[in-house]
């Protein structure tokens, strides 16, 4: 792992970079006045006269902006939704305006741990103010009033970033015609903080880290991060999938060794992820937006009862599961849609089967593709676009 | 039975659109405009029909994931549910109309089924196979076993079917719970409309399927 410890000197990443908040600071749920900052992000197609064909694309716990880049500028890939976004694809950059910003609290260009702290002129690290959903998305609101738009066609995500999609239209429901929260929660369970936890434990217990100040001291805690990423890879599969992938094959060898080698393929598989995993990511970003996500729970200021936070939205809803995502399950769907239904918004509640675990949203699944696909057709012919 | 249904009206559907013709009475009963709950929705087949031709503000709950899946393929906007569990999430008087169309006899508890039908929506439209058509009777009284024919084709131990009704079974039952029946008739086995006139007894012997609106 032996990536440049200190950012200053990577060149800045490709694509388009907004400072917001100079003249009103974005105010933080912890009640922190924040600001400046700087999201960056990345847009494909073109916005029409009217502003009407915007569509937000809201990235996941490790994504990022570069949503359908051909070649991601880090991992020299395809961008994490290249399956689904694109010209001619289900959100059909030749018809759509599509944004895609980093989180607030990210890494790859938008305001974060990483970054420099200009009252002090170091990287900010522990002294980051802690983010939520509500702040990341209250960020966008700053970034997509800057683009002149108004309301946006959609808002779409899987995982964090259909909490986001859900905060979107408790929030600002008359900015969102359209909203897909794709596998994912009105809160975080139990199972998923105490995953997460895990994974923090993990980066804090590497020396490595610092106390947060690794980047001053010249250092990664890149053995922890991997660790933290090992452990939430597996919830993000299903134990079918894992075991049709790799069952108990062994790696490169005939028997297994009697040592703490990496005998099986699943283990080879595993420590790849870790390893490439923090080639791309900051540690501390990864502290701050799995606590963002351990935070989110949209049904708090409602004394648990979610369907007031949707009472009045206008917004049409296409609510997707996936029957082996042990992290986000249908149920927690279900109570969304339940919800939903009860404030008597326009909703659909789709469970697609599929033994891909979580990740299914990112993969290659076509009833999962025709759905989304009908419901975004079906939303343009409502609001009238071409 | 009551026969007040206009005859011109699904002649007044300026669209090519065809639909099954037992679907195509119900949708002869709606306003266009008007905010419809299909329970129990399919592949969208009425639905979809009310949606492009009335204009209907439509919503559609299913219990099989490949019809919720083909309906949201198709924009349709509906949810993976059943009419026992999951009506009660819907606020009152959020539809104008509920529709249960050939499920009834399907559902666990059909007598809060319907009370549910007519707390969500101020009209309710409901259809199903009467087992007092004359081929049930005949199937039970002269081969003595469970009726079997198109219309309920599946063996009693496979069928989804499990509380049967007839015409006035669901008549009584009407009454009891003090409901209204705006509408009603019957239909033979091709779902084409029976004119009996105003007899409940012929229509309960003649009827295959019935069609019932009510209110409260």
């Amino acid at each position: 792992m032996s990536t440049a410890t200190n950012t200053e000197k990577r060149p800045p990443l490709p694509g388009h970079h907004m400072v917001l908040g100079e003249t009103e600071k974005l105010r933080l749920d912890s009640g922190v006045e924040f600001g400046p900052f700087t999201l960056a992000y990345q847009t494909y197609g073109e916005l029409n006269a009217d502003k009407s064909n915007a569509i937000l694309v809201c990235h996941a716990l490790t994504g990022d902006q570069y949503v359908a880049d051909d070649v991601h500028p880090i991992t020299g890939k395809e961008g994490w939704w290249s399956e689904i976004v694109g010209p001619g694809k289900i959100i059909d950059t030749n018809k759509y305006f599509v944004i895609c910003s980093n989180v607030i609290g990210g890494c790859l260009g938008s305001t974060g741990p990483k970054e420099i702290n200009p009252a002090t002129g170091k990287p900010w690290g522990l002294d980051f103010p802690v983010i939520t959903i509500a702040d990341m998305v209250r960020a966008q609101t700053m970034l997509i009033d800057a683009l002149g738009i108004d309301m946006l066609f959609a808002v779409i995500g899987g995982s964090m970033g259909g909490m986001q999609v859900l905060e979107w239209c408790k929030s600002y429901p008359e900015r969102v015609y359209a909203a897909a929260p794709i596998a994912t929660s009105f809160r975080h369970s139990a199972q998923n903080i105490a995953f997460h936890e895990v994974g923090r434990q993990a980066v804090m217990a590497d020396p490595d880290w610092c106390g947060g100040n690794y980047l001053l001291e010249g250092k990664k805690p890149s053995r922890g991060l991997a660790v933290a990423r090992m452990t939430a890879h597996i919830t993000y599969l299903s134990q079918p999938a894992l075991h049709r992938k790799f069952g108990r094959k062994l790696q490169n060898r005939g028997a297994i060794t009697y040592s703490f080698d990496q005998d099986f393929q699943v283990e080879s598989y595993l420590r790849h992820q870790g390893k490439s995993f923090v080639d791309r990511f900051d540690a501390n970003s990864y502290l701050y937006i799995t606590r963002a996500m351990d935070y989110f729970d949209l049904s708090l200021e409602y004394d648990g009862r979610l369907a007031e936070a949707f009472q009045g939205c206008k917004t049409r809803f296409c609510v997707i599961s996936f029957s082996s995502d042990w992290c986000f399950t249908t149920a927690e769907s279900r109570i969304v849609a339940h919800a939903l239904n009860a404030a008597s918004c326009n909703v659909s509640c789709v469970e697609i089967e599929s033994d891909k675990g979580h990740d299914a949203f990112l993969l290659d699944e076509p009833d999962f593709h025709m759905v989304l696909s009908g419901f975004i057709e079906g939303a343009a012919e409502g609001r009238g676009l071409k | 039975m009551n026969e007040t249904l206009n005859p011109n009206s699904a002649a007044n559907v300026a669209h090519s659109d065809r639909i099954r013709i037992d679907l195509q009475l119900i949708a002869d009963m709606i306003e266009p405009g008007t905010r419809v709950l299909d329970i129990g929705c399919g592949d969208g087949e009425l639905l979809g029909y009310l949606t492009r031709t009335k204009k209907v503000d439509g919503r559609g709950l299913e219990l099989s994931n490949e019809g919720v899946r083909n309906c949201v393929a198709q924009g349709l906007p509906v949810m993976q549910g059943d009419a026992d569990r999951d009506l009660r999430d819907y606020p009152d008087g959020a539809f104008d109309y509920a529709i249960l169309s050939q499920t009834l006899q399907a559902t666990q508890r059909p007598k809060e089924v319907l009370s549910e039908l007519l707390r969500i929506g101020t009209k309710a439209i409901v259809s199903f196979p009467n087992f007092g058509h004359w081929r049930a009777r005949f199937d039970l009284m002269f081969r003595g076993r469970m009726p079997q024919n198109p219309n309920l084709p599946i063996m009693w131990y496979e069928t989804p079917n499990i509380h049967f009704c007839t015409v006035l079974d669901f008549v009584a039952l009407c009454k009891e719970m003090d409901l209204t029946i705006e509408r009603s008739m019957v239909l033979n086995e091709a779902g084409s409309k029976l004119s009996l006139g105003s007899q409940t007894r012929f229509s309960n012997f003649l009827g295959n399927q019935a069609l019932f609106m009510l209110s409260k």
